[in-house]
């Protein structure tokens, strides 16, 4: 208890800047990953040749090698440099947001293709043939069906996501990931300041777990 | 050929289509082309930078550190799916005593980032040299996902096959063991697969507690200034190296699904789940 109060200005700030982390890259890669599902799912075969290249080579890649490429090789491509971000912490920050969001929208944009093949293809065949628009059909036929089968992986996703903020402790981003590593500059023992960490996110993590094993069970009973 | 969202399409969506052909290919040459200006402009396709992949002791350094990488794959692996395997039959056990810690353990492996078990394995608890840290912290995570992995596959199969077992008068360890667990991998062996694949790619973890594995040494051999710090040419290799590794891995799930379902030993599962997991799989 004692290395939590005593170290509460590296606490507080680490796991504000891991759910602020977690926030701007979950929307940022649900909405990237939705536009890549629609590329996937489009009726130009270009289009989808595009979507699949991406996720094929972004979920074969490691986190920690995008987070490695966008904190040391992208500033040598000066397309945006640290300094015009003004700090170098600031580039980093944006540099890791950079690396979950392109890393996790490869994933967002399976589960929601996934999710839109689980609709058969009849119901779509029965709206089209009551008439109904490409815009009322996605609405009140098939996105009401898809949302079931989308919802509970997309929170493992994110779930996932909210654990791999941590990974940018490597890259010189503070959060809680980095919080040890400063401990033991003030000489605390640092199983205890990482076992602080770790309850911190199972703290987070069991009930969105919970929550999204009741919508599983609850949802497949449905279909 | 009809899709979920899209009809057949007639002469004027056609050409429509054509049209946004047109476009994403513009679209795409062009982000490719300005990628492969900055390249240029900032001088990534000079012979220097790319001069290193001809020295012998850097590609045996690439070498052993792609041997490191596999070896923390290996020993991973082999010990997740043990872990994975008993957890999984402690948690389908009948005793309270031994299905709820089970339970509990593998929910909290599963919670706690893989970075922080890393760091507290390495730094908190001391391991020695990091490659077991690395390992440890694989197993333990990667264990956990496959244990539930491994019970859904358990839980999906016919009630038949046990109750047929316990009739021949099997015992339960029995049961487990010669009946519901073969079949259970055999059936959830795509999701075993890519939960091996997040496995190898979350080896390269390792970096941030300076094991010497290939991302290590990517950065070793990238700051060098003999070969004018060629950072981004050694990560493009070294990325094309992980995607190489994970996609003969995948191919390597996808054939085996192939042949059992050519020899058809394999049950028909109740209710599919090993899509969820594999999509889920981060």
């Amino acid at each position: 208890m004692d290395v939590l109060l005593d170290n509460l200005d590296l606490y507080g700030p680490g796991f504000l800047n891991t759910v602020e982390l977690f926030l701007i890259s979950a929307v940022g890669s649900l909405v990237l990953g939705t536009l890549l599902a629609m590329l996937r799912v489009a009726p130009v075969p270009m289009l989808r040749a595009t979507g699949t290249a991406y996720v094929t080579l972004i979920r074969n890649t490691p986190l920690t090698l995008v987070f490695f490429f966008f904190t040391f090789a992208f500033p040598l491509l000066e397309i945006v440099t640290p300094a015009s971000f003004g700090s170098a912490a600031a580039y980093y920050r944006n540099a890791a947001l950079a690396a979950l969001i392109l890393y996790t929208a490869a994933f967002v944009c399976e589960v929601v293709r996934s999710g839109i093949n689980t609709v058969p293809v009849g119901q779509a065949e029965a709206s089209r043939a009551l008439g109904l628009t490409f815009g009322q059909m996605l609405a009140s036929v098939v996105l009401p069906q898809a949302g079931r089968a989308v919802v509970p992986p997309m929170m493992s996703t994110m779930i996932a996501l909210l654990k791999n903020t941590t990974i940018a402790a490597g890259f010189s981003v503070f959060q809680a990931g980095s919080i040890s590593l400063n401990l033991s500059d003030r000489g605390e023992s640092q199983l205890i300041g990482l076992l602080w960490i770790a309850l911190f996110f199972v703290v987070l993590v069991t009930p969105m777990t919970l929550l999204q094993r009741s919508l599983e069970k609850r949802w497949s009973i449905a279909r | 050929m009809s899709a979920v969202l899209f009809d057949v399409p007639g002469p004027r969506a056609r050409i429509r289509h054509r049209l946004y052909a047109v476009i994403g290919t513009a679209a795409v040459v062009g982000v490719i082309g300005f990628v492969v200006y900055r390249f240029w402009v900032t001088g990534q396709f000079s012979a220097e930078k790319w001069s290193w992949p001809q020295y012998e002791f850097v590609q045996l350094q690439l070498l052993s550190a792609l041997g490191n990488t596999l070896r923390a794959f290996a020993f991973g692996a082999l010990f997740a799916l043990l872990f994975g395997a008993i957890f999984a039959a402690g948690q389908l056990s009948d005793h309270k005593i031994i299905r709820v810690p089970s339970m509990l353990i593998v929910e909290l492996f599963r919670a706690i980032p893989l970075v922080v078990m890393i760091f507290m394995f390495h730094y908190g608890l001391s391991l020695g040299a990091p490659v077991y840290s690395v390992v440890v912290a694989l197993t333990l995570y990667n264990g956990s996902v496959l244990a539930e992995v491994f019970r859904a596959g358990v839980l999906s199969l016919p009630r038949g096959q046990s109750e047929a077992a316990y009739a021949v008068g099997m015992r339960k360890s029995q049961v487990m063991r010669l009946v519901l667990l073969p079949q259970a991998v055999r059936a959830m062996l795509p999701a075993i697969i890519s939960q091996l694949v997040v496995l190898l790619k979350d080896s390269a973890l390792g970096f941030l507690i300076t094991y010497e594995e290939l991302l290590n040494e990517a950065q070793r051999i990238g700051r060098a200034f003999e070969f004018g710090r060629p950072l981004v040419p050694v990560t493009i290799v070294v990325g094309a190296i992980y995607i190489a590794m994970c996609l003969l891995l995948t191919w390597l799930a996808t054939y085996l699904e192939k042949r059992n379902r050519r020899d058809k030993k394999v049950i028909e599962l109740e209710k599919k789940p090993a899509e969820d997991v594999i999509a889920a799989a981060v």
